[in-house]
């Protein structure tokens, strides 16, 4: 249903995003997971036509997004992060203008404009003055305009941000009962939002895509594992089999074998243990020298990191802002 | 079909908000008061001539106040992104707002229709003069409010996207002052640039073609560089 091919996008000499690929198939919901600024908001642009890609090529619904912009374009509704709503419209006037300026003819407007009132749960503000509603409602009046022509794939920029932790719930519940019609696109910084909604997970960091992975797989692959790089001066084969039989050690390798240089070994730990101490006094034990030890960072644990301490922030912050 | 949607929502906009009443106010405002001075000055003519020249002067003015808003909040909203990515034409979206903004500016002007009632009923005037008269004014107008909106498409700031309007059509109406300094060709060209030289014409009863075309070149390319000017937001 989404194809992107390789999009990269400058914005001057700025690479917003670098040779982006991806896959969407029919009926997917995909997350979009990184921390503010990774370039989600802008892949979405791309997709959504608002923004032509520098290089590389994107299609929706078949029709590609530049070349046969018109055609993808009747089959997407978007919802920007900024949510743009005409302030001085009542709800219904601007349903009405959005279903217009998508092609939909006068009575189907009506018929959906009904339906998704009732989807958005927006039906005791029907006639209200956008401008005056709160900005939980305006996202729910962002998302009822991005559905009201049955478009097939959605695109939803940070659909939760910025709403109260009640309303955080029921919009996440409502994505989730979209899915079934749409392909759906949502992107957050949030890590247990992507594991809630959907099914798949592109995660950006600094404009690329660092992993794609069911929620759940990628919190296994992450969740409090340890690498650490060591050089040992000893017998390979012996310090091999020695560090691999510290308690909590999941996997060890030997990596860069360059002559004259220290052989050099990866260690990858079992979830939540920490190994480094007990390495070093093995080696040391052993009676050979320990020249380097040094945790790796995994690029995506750190992110990982990043993202589940942001979620208690603003569940902190808003709990607050409530009371 | 867009185009009329488009026109139809912005021209409903201009009743639900204040800026179309009072740019039509101060300009029924500013022409009566001239209208008054004109036909109560001594050896006064009962024809239009005074009402085209004072209007068109205040259209400088009025017709960028009337189009700031188009394109600018829709930037500022974040609403063009919306836009621009419904199935909607770039040109679509430009020319139903120019549309749009064209009602208005006519309806305004139709009420100064009431000087030239008040004109036949205690004068002669002469109805040639007072035709062309209109008609220059309205392509005078056409041509402003294409000008206007290129400065609302530049900015998403709606006093710097007025400000830029006003700036352009000082240019393009005063030109003809420096044909006054300078001699020869350069001297014909400038006054050819000029929008109050055309407008001039109109007002003392002349429909020159080739006025009627420069006010309709003139509303083209500026429409053209609007849209222009909103395809290129897309590459920023």
């Amino acid at each position: 249903m989404i194809e992107v091919n390789n999009v990269t996008k400058y914005f001057g000499n700025f690479p917003a995003i670098t040779d982006i690929s991806f896959r969407v198939e029919p009926g997917e919901i995909v997350g979009f997971l990184g921390p503010n600024g990774a370039g989600k908001s802008t892949t979405m642009k791309v997709i959504t036509g608002f923004l032509p890609p520098t290089e590389g090529s994107a299609s929706v619904a078949g029709y590609d997004i530049v070349t046969e912009s018109l055609d993808a374009r009747r089959h997407i509704g978007y919802l920007p992060e900024t949510v743009p709503l005409y302030t001085e419209m009542n709800v219904r006037e601007y349903l009405e203008y959005m279903g217009k300026i998508r092609g939909m003819d006068a009575a189907r407007i009506r018929t959906r404009i009904d339906d998704v009132v009732e989807i958005c749960h927006l039906e005791d503000y029907y006639t209200s003055i956008i401008g005056k509603l709160s900005k939980g409602f305006r996202q729910r009046v962002g998302i009822a305009q991005s559905i009201i022509h049955e478009p097939d794939v959605l695109v939803l920029d940070e659909p939760t941000i910025g709403i109260d932790p009640i309303q955080v719930v029921e919009t996440r519940q409502l994505i989730k009962d979209l899915g079934g019609e749409h392909t759906l696109i949502v992107s957050t910084h949030i890590l247990p939002e992507v594991s809630q909604i959907c099914e798949r997970v592109i995660v950006i960091h600094e404009g690329q895509i660092v992993a794609i992975d069911e929620p759940d797989n990628l919190a296994r692959r992450l969740l409090g594992r340890e690498r650490v790089d060591l050089q040992v001066k000893g017998p390979q084969q012996e310090v091999l089999a020695v560090l691999s039989e510290v308690p909590g050690v999941q996997t060890a390798n030997r990596v860069n074998i360059q002559r004259g240089e220290l052989p050099q070994y990866r260690v990858e730990s079992e979830s939540g243990v920490e190994i480094r101490a007990a390495l070093a006094q093995k080696v040391v034990e052993s009676g050979w020298e320990l020249h380097r030890l040094e945790a790796v960072t995994m690029s995506l644990e750190e992110i990982f990191l990043r993202l589940t301490t942001e979620e208690e922030d603003i569940v902190y912050g808003s709990a607050e802002n409530a009371a | 079909m867009n185009t009329f949607n488009i026109a139809w929502k912005e021209t409903k906009s201009y009743f639900g908000t204040p800026a179309a009443y009072i740019v039509g106010a101060m300009f029924l405002g500013l022409t009566g008061v001239f209208f008054v001075a004109d036909v109560t000055a001594p050896f006064a003519e009962a024809g239009v001539r005074g009402i085209v020249e004072w209007a068109s002067f205040f259209i400088i003015f009025l017709a960028p106040l009337l189009t700031m808003r188009l394109l600018a909040e829709e930037q500022k909203l974040g609403t063009l992104e919306l836009l621009l990515t419904s199935p909607v034409r770039d040109w679509e979206v430009v020319l139903g707002k120019y549309i749009a903004s064209f009602l208005i500016l006519a309806a305004i002007v139709a009420v100064t229709l009431y000087y030239v009632v008040l004109l036949y009923s205690f004068g002669d005037p002469d109805t040639g003069p007072v035709l062309s008269g209109y008609l220059g004014l309205l392509l005078y107008g056409a041509a402003a409010l294409a000008i206007g909106l290129l400065g609302s498409s530049l900015s998403s700031n709606q006093i710097v996207a007025a400000v830029v309007g006003i700036a352009i059509l000082l240019m393009l109406s005063f030109v003809n002052l420096i044909a006054e300094i300078v001699t020869g060709i350069a001297s014909e060209v400038f006054n050819g640039m000029s929008m109050n030289e055309h407008i001039a014409d109109f007002s003392r009863g002349v429909i020159d073609t080739s006025s009627v075309v420069f006010f309709l070149s003139l509303t083209a390319v500026f429409l053209f560089l609007t849209i222009r000017s909103l395809e290129t937001r897309r590459w920023r």
